[in-house]
């Protein structure tokens, strides 16, 4: 019963949302998709997640870069 | 040590531009939501209509700011794991239970409030929705928190050890961390920063309404009374806060201090420069003037960093060439150690793989001897330590000069507000509407000290920023960049235009939207 009204209060809400909350959604929808889905799947790839393994391979990586010998 | 110093300033440059961005942001939040709450509050004891429709208001403007912003900050972590990867995994045992917090505190706290607070209206209580404005304010500024805590220990590294096997800094005590001085300082002084920036927002467009609508009085009087209550009270901590902040650079990171102030030689009673132009040929080591002209106040240098009128305060020359009487270790010196650190270091590596335990732990316990000078190793001469002293010296220059002002400010339009003569002072008012951009401003100097002052690190002395960076093209980096130029650009003409029709829509009486 609780619940149902929590999800009502969320329901109602948007349903009777200003003109100007609509436009402020649409803007946070726009933005998540360009960050989510386009910057951070095409441009921003995590490096060492992607490059190795596990983190004893991250580690040594990170490690022989501090020391000089990776590039 | 080779290191492509065009990749790692347009790294640095992406950063910068997406932290600035981004802090355009957050400082309104940070106040915006307490300025809200505190007219709620007062709605909610009066029961006077007229203090609902100046939250309803404010409230609006916080919203539009909030969802403009919303997720901006996050672009700095996709930088982090692809610009930053040594970085990231250097500091990432430190900074990982911060931001965890930081996330959940944030999601919960501000995420389900924040939706009682704007669908809220007329469907819980009064006093419930008050509850909900204060924890979304509360919320906002406990975000704060847990992100400066990981700054703050960026610039002083504390409650860590270096660990070889896993090439992290691993936290060894979570209370040092939190109640690093450094991050607790830099907490009070950024919240309150962003405090006087919203109060400065409310002011300069009550300003407005004032000089355009003679009907917006009393929405403008009440705004600009609790506004600049606010604002006076914030400007005042502000002050105490930066003194306190002045006080742990001058213990933890003294070469950001003289860089604050351009002083190249040491001095016992140290003055700190009012006004000054810096001589643009000047350098550590050499002869020329520090200053083509300088207005000082006697002493005040010393009496900020150590509270007593004949403290010495090292000057850049000191930090950087040593100075023995007053027991300062050259950058040289500390450089030989960083590299012994690094040769032991890899020396331990070297037994491990071997598996000759006994010269692994010999190696050991020499890093352990020189680790805290761990990062001087990877420069290449001691001139390296000085940041950039001009955009330091100007940026802390003109940041105190503004706070001074905004101090006088909301002195000066709270008396005028509390004495009724606040419409008439027109001059005043237009003071006030163009000091607008000037909160914002302040901020962002204040960040350009904190970061470019504590260069070249990324960790204090143990990481340098070039050693930070992931080895990926330059060209990808740069692409990046403009591309953040543009779509953050867009963002901000887009909160604006926003915000301006909303304002102008209050002012000419129109139904809002």
């Amino acid at each position: 019963m609780r619940m149902k009204a929590i999800i009502d209060f969320y329901i109602d809400g948007f349903r009777n949302m200003s003109k100007l909350g609509k436009k402020l959604w649409l803007i946070i929808a726009i933005k998540f998709f360009i960050f989510f889905m386009i910057i951070k799947m095409l441009f921003f790839p995590d490096i060492l997640h992607e490059k190795f393994h596990s983190d004893k391979e991250r580690a040594n990586y990170v490690m022989k870069t501090l020391l000089g010998g990776e590039k | 040590m080779t290191v492509d110093t065009s990749l790692v300033d347009w790294s640095r440059a992406q950063f910068a531009l997406t932290a600035i961005y981004h802090f355009l942001f957050v400082p309104l939040t940070l106040g915006l939501s307490f300025i809200v709450a505190i007219m709620e509050t007062i709605y909610v004891t009066t029961g006077d209509e007229k203090w609902k429709e100046v939250t309803l208001f404010w409230m609006k403007l916080f919203g539009i700011n909030f969802a403009i912003g919303l997720a901006t900050g996050i672009i700095m972590e996709f930088e982090f794991g692809t610009n930053w990867a040594n970085y990231s995994w250097f500091v990432g045992d430190i900074f990982g239970a911060p931001l965890a917090i930081e996330g959940i505190m944030a999601f919960f706290l501000e995420s389900t409030f924040f939706a009682v607070m704007f669908f809220g209206w007329n469907r819980v209580s009064k006093k419930f929705h008050l509850l909900a404005t204060w924890l979304v304010a509360i919320g906002s500024n406990l975000s704060a928190l847990w992100i400066l805590v990981a700054n703050g220990w960026m610039q002083h590294p504390v409650g860590m050890q270096f660990n070889p096997e896993t090439a992290r800094s691993e936290m060894v005590n979570f209370w040092d961390v939190i109640f690093n001085p450094n991050a607790f300082n830099k907490f009070l002084h950024t919240i309150s920063a962003g405090y006087i920036t919203a109060a400065i927002f409310v002011v300069a467009i009550s300003a407005w309404f004032l000089l355009k609508n003679e009907k917006m009085r009393d929405f403008a009087r009440r705004s600009i009374l609790v506004a600049a209550s606010f604002g006076l009270i914030t400007s005042s901590y502000n002050i105490l806060t930066g003194d306190n902040s002045a006080f742990t650079v001058v213990h933890n990171q003294p070469v950001k201090l003289a860089a604050m102030e351009g002083l190249y030689n040491g001095k016992q009673g140290a003055d700190i420069v009012a006004f000054g132009i810096l001589n643009p040929r000047k350098r550590v080591g050499d002869k020329e003037e520090d200053f083509i002209f300088a207005i000082s106040i006697p002493k005040a240098l010393s009496i900020l960093g150590y509270h007593k009128l004949d403290a010495y305060i090292p000057g850049l020359n000191d930090l950087v060439f040593g100075n023995e009487n007053r027991g300062i270790e050259s950058a040289a010196s500390k450089i030989a150690k960083g590299k012994k650190a690094l040769a032991a270091l890899k020396a331990y590596k070297e037994a491990k793989k071997s598996g000759n335990e006994q010269k692994a732990k010999a190696a050991l316990a020499e890093f352990r001897q020189y680790e805290k000078y761990m990062g001087y190793g990877f420069l290449d001469k001691p001139e390296e330590i000085v940041p950039n002293v001009p955009i330091v010296f100007y940026s802390f220059h003109l940041m105190v000069g503004l706070g001074i002002w905004f101090f006088i400010l909301m002195a000066v339009m709270l008396y005028k507000t509390m004495t009724g003569s606040l419409a008439q002072s027109r001059a005043w008012l237009k003071l006030a509407f163009y000091s607008l951009p000037l909160g914002f401003l302040a901020n962002e100097l204040g960040w350009i000290v904190a970061e470019v002052g504590r260069q070249p690190w990324a960790v204090q002395d143990l990481l340098p920023v070039k050693m930070a960076t992931t080895h990926i093209s330059t060209i990808s980096v740069m692409i990046t960049f403009w591309m953040f130029a543009f779509i953050f650009t867009l963002l901000l003409i887009a909160e604006v235009r926003i915000m301006a029709t909303q304002v102008k829509l209050k002012a000419g009486g129109g139904k809002n939207v």
